[in-house]
């Protein structure tokens, strides 16, 4: 089954509709991206609570992380993250050298200033789901050479 | 090791419903933005339009099928290879016109129905109706305009999900897509 081509297509319609229906805002750029992040962050809840229903409770955070970084990450994206950092101090970085989203978009500086529209969706899946295994989290995602791509998360502790 | 056994979910699957909850998510945000379900049933219809006319090219790519020599054809591929491949579903085609110019695809399991339930006072929103863009869009780019209606939907209370597809005429110059 072909499915992911037809996700790849509908979240480039869903990044085009959310863009265009803000054209009217007065910060396009910021208002869509939070659109996005939103609509991801709603859709990374619901879908890890059906992928996780049946696995075992995570020993910590690093078990959280590392199970995002290999089941979750291949599920959606068919590969695994590349590179788990972190400082022990609440932050983590995956790095992923080939970013599905990004791989269709073409290589070098010309379309630099596109990337974040089409990372909003993927941040907000991930802080949908680590929300919803009690990480409360703050997401960002950085790209300094296409297709590759950082994803930061803070974890956020009152 | 038993953790990571259970770990093991079918893949398959949740990229499925990731696919199913982002409609999901998109279709509610259009409700949002658009007063009546008519101007959603519209907006789905034009991502569908946009996302037909790029997958046809990937179907084709696939598929590896050649030229269909009839539209009875064209409905058996639509059904048995393009559903299939794309969505895992197999529609039962039936209801062929006497002139053989039209037919209804009969869905049991749509997968984009999982876990949608339609609140009150939606009857006039086709929710699937991302799906009459995609026929759209993809027929036209091999040359095929084609009408592509709800009839039936499971959302409303139907026991399947009817769509109706009616050839309307052949396109004889390859026109370009158009932006809108």
């Amino acid at each position: 089954m072909a499915d992911e081509v037809l996700f790849d297509f509908l979240h480039m319609e869903l990044v085009s509709y959310i863009h265009h229906s803000c054209v009217k805002e007065d910060n396009v750029k910021d208002t869509s991206i939070a659109k996005l992040e939103s609509t991801g962050f709603r859709v990374g809840q619901s879908l890890i609570e059906r992928f996780t229903k049946d696995s075992a409770r995570f020993k910590d955070e690093l078990d959280t992380m590392k199970f995002i970084c290999k089941e979750f990450w291949n599920a959606i994206y068919k590969k695994q993250v590349d590179n788990l950092r972190t400082n022990h101090q609440g932050v983590y970085v995956l790095q992923d050298n080939k970013f599905k989203f990004l791989t269709q978009i073409s290589n070098g500086k010309q379309f630099m200033e596109s990337a974040p529209k089409y990372l909003a969706f993927p941040c907000g899946l991930l802080r949908g789901a680590l929300s919803n295994l009690g990480v409360n989290c703050i997401v960002t995602a950085e790209v300094s050479a296409m297709p590759a791509c950082k994803f930061q998360i803070q974890i956020q502790r009152s | 090791m038993s953790r990571q056994a259970a770990r093991g979910t079918d893949i398959r699957k949740v990229n499925g419903e990731l696919f199913t909850l982002t409609y999901g998510a998109l279709v509610s945000q259009l409700m949002k933005d658009y007063e009546n379900d008519e101007e959603v049933n519209k907006q789905l219809e034009k991502m569908g339009y946009n996302i037909g006319v790029r997958l046809i090219e990937d179907f084709l790519a696939r598929a590896n099928i050649g030229r269909c020599n009839d539209f009875r054809e064209t409905a058996d591929i639509i059904s048995k290879v393009a559903f299939k491949m794309y969505l895992g579903i197999t529609p039962v085609i039936s209801n062929w016109s006497p002139s053989g110019d039209e037919f209804s695809l009969l869905i049991e399991n749509n997968p984009l129905i999982d876990f949608v339930e339609l609140p009150d006072g939606h009857n006039a929103l086709n929710y699937s109706n991302l799906l009459t863009g995609v026929l759209k869009g993809a027929l036209e780019m091999v040359q095929m305009d084609v009408d592509v209606r709800f009839v039936q939907d499971q959302l409303k209370g139907d026991n399947l999900t009817e769509l109706r597809l009616k050839f309307v005429k052949r396109l004889e110059d390859a026109i370009p897509a158009g932006e809108d």
